[in-house]
């Protein structure tokens, strides 16, 4: 493998994949800004001004660091799905097939394009929360690294959907019938210990709940569960996805007859 | 060198259909190879395979004498190649597709840059760099294609009809620099048309495939010369209804002004315009009925 030559790879899919969503910001950018803030004004100040404090939070400050990484999660699968499905759609994926750019830098590329949306993404709606609360950040470190391995955990999930999808249709599906669930029913919202035990076990099994809750740590410092288990969690499926990712890639499924 | 060596390549597409079924062929370095064939032939299927976009079900494939499945990075580095289809994002402009593309090969930005910029101009697309590439034209579309396949200057380049809808003008100063990058930088062109009057002109050496199997190759004018007949078209002065009898030659009325009469090696056109004179057939202009090449590739495929 040449590194050099791949580097300047990798540089080139990074730039391509920020120029094309900066090019449209108004469909990738401001609709999740909008979002967060339709959030904050509703659960936050409205709703958020009836209930009690959670965790010893006020209601809007418990329910920022949730808002964020949803907005982070959405995004980083959303960016790469669409990108990929429509490079894959309109066949200009065979410029990268063709050239000797290895397939660990074509899925790190696109990757890396994931996180930076989610990047820009969360720090937009970041700024909205700022509006609402003066978000004191805890731990800077765990926050900024939980935001990004979700990120990246994300963006690889989104890359796999695009290579498995073979319609606009297939690349809806998961962010909606899957995704939105698991990240409203991953604690953005409320803390688990407010469920009957049963659902608390059942809540467990969402690995969303551990990123929303190591995100949370960060900030607050409060989190359900440990943190070291939240890390241990979303690097385990990073590595699997990422894995399986390459693997896809390697034997060209959905890309090459 | 071999810029090109095939055995024994096969192809069966994933609804089971064999497109290619036994592909043997060898280019030499700085040919300019013209593959032939009619639609569905497998042409398009072939090259794919060799540009690692299709795989291919048996066979080996290699190229400047490295081996496509063991040593891809030095395949994919030397091959360039302009698709049948269009395949590139219709929201970027020019100048970014060719950017990026050089940037797949390792070609840092600034370089890519001045490339760019010169295969753009080549391909006369310079003034709509910066334009959405969906609003070019279907023949500047294809341009673009090749400036694209130019741009990490590779020494092997494929052309999969790259004149379908490119007009007569840009299409001679297309032939002219293609030629000139096969003299100047020696690079091996590996040509498919169905103008067999381009592949004539253009091509030393030419394969013709049929039913995924190549069932004739050697050079241009070593075909030629097997290839027997030659018709030509005569219009004449007199109307008739019936074919003349014109002895040694088989004649077809294909107007009532006009005749097709095919010429064997044998036979040379004095005696044919012998025989007309006897007749007292005055022919006011003749012309070929199709350039050598076509009648040659159209004998070898209805009987294939
Ligand atoms: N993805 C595919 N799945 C199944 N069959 C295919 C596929 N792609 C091509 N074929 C079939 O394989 C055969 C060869 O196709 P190919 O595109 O290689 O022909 P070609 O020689 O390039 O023809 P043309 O001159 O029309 O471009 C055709 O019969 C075609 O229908
Ligand atoms: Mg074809």
């Amino acid at each position: 493998m040449n590194i050099h030559r791949n580097l300047v790879a990798f540089k080139t899919i990074l730039t391509r994949e920020i120029l094309r969503f900066m090019r449209i910001w108004i469909q990738t950018v401001m609709p999740p800004a909008i979002n967060a803030l339709l959030y904050l004004v509703v659960f936050g100040t409205l709703i958020g001004s009836q209930v009690r404090e959670v965790d010893g939070y006020r209601y809007m400050d418990y329910i920022v660091p949730g808002i964020i990484m949803l907005s982070v999660i959405m995004n980083s699968y959303s960016n790469v799905v669409s990108s990929f499905y429509a490079a894959k759609f309109q066949h200009f994926v065979e410029e990268m097939l063709i050239s000797p750019v290895h397939n660990v830098v074509i899925l790190a590329g696109f990757v890396a394009g994931g996180v930076a949306r989610g990047l820009v993404v969360g720090a937009a709606v970041t700024a909205i929360a700022l509006l609402f609360t003066d978000l004191q950040v805890v731990n800077v470190w765990i926050t900024l690294s939980v935001v990004l391995l979700t990120a990246i955990l994300f963006s690889i999930g989104g890359f796999i959907n695009a290579i498995y999808a073979n319609s606009f249709d297939d690349i809806s599906i998961v962010p909606n019938f899957i995704l939105m669930p698991l990240i409203y029913l991953g604690g953005i919202f409320y803390s688990i210990q407010l469920l009957p035990p049963v659902w608390q076990l059942v809540s467990k099994i969402n690995p969303i709940l551990y990123m929303v809750n190591g995100f949370r740590y960060g900030i607050l410092g409060v989190s359900d569960i440990s943190i070291a288990y939240a890390f241990g969690i979303i690097l385990a499926f990073i590595f699997a996805l990422g894995g399986f990712a390459l693997y896809l890639l390697n034997r060209g499924v959905g890309l090459k007859q | 060198m071999k810029a090109l060596s095939i055995q024994g390549l096969e192809k069966t597409y994933g609804n089971g259909f064999q497109a290619v079924k036994d592909v043997n062929l060898d280019v030499e370095e700085g040919d300019f190879f013209a593959l032939l064939g009619p639609n569905g032939a497998g042409k398009s299927t072939t090259i794919g395979i060799i540009c690692s976009l299709i795989k291919k079900t048996r066979g080996t494939v290699s190229v400047f004498g490295h081996d496509l499945e063991r040593e891809q990075e030095a395949v994919k580095s030397s091959i360039g190649l302009v698709p049948q289809e269009f395949n590139f994002s219709l929201f970027e402009p020019p100048i970014e597709i060719l950017i990026n593309q050089a940037g797949y090969y390792g070609i840092p930005r600034p370089e890519a840059r001045r490339r760019a910029e010169i295969y753009l101009k080549k391909m006369e697309l310079w003034e709509h760099r910066n334009n959405q590439s969906r609003s070019l034209s279907g023949g500047m579309k294809r341009r673009l294609m090749i400036a694209r396949a130019l741009v990490h200057e590779p020494r092997l380049l494929f052309l999969d009809e790259p004149t379908a809808g490119v007009d007569i003008e840009i299409r001679r100063s297309m032939w002219a620099f293609v030629q000139e990058i096969n003299k100047e930088l020696g690079t091996t062109i590996i040509l498919t048309t169905h103008y067999l009057e381009e592949a004539e002109s253009l091509c030393r050496n030419v394969a013709i495939i049929n039913e995924g199997v190549v069932i004739q190759q050697g050079s241009v004018s070593h075909l030629l010369s097997e290839s027997h007949t030659q018709t030509y078209v005569l219009d004449i002065a007199q109307t008739m209804n019936t074919a003349p009898d014109l002895e040694g030659f088989s004649v077809y009325l294909s107007g009532n002004q006009q005749l097709e009469v095919e010429v064997t090696k044998e036979h040379h056109l004095n005696k044919l315009f012998a025989v007309l004179s006897s007749k007292k057939i005055d022919v006011t202009s003749m012309r070929t009925k199709t350039n050598r090449l076509e009648e040659f590739f159209m004998r070898l495929v209805k009987k294939g």
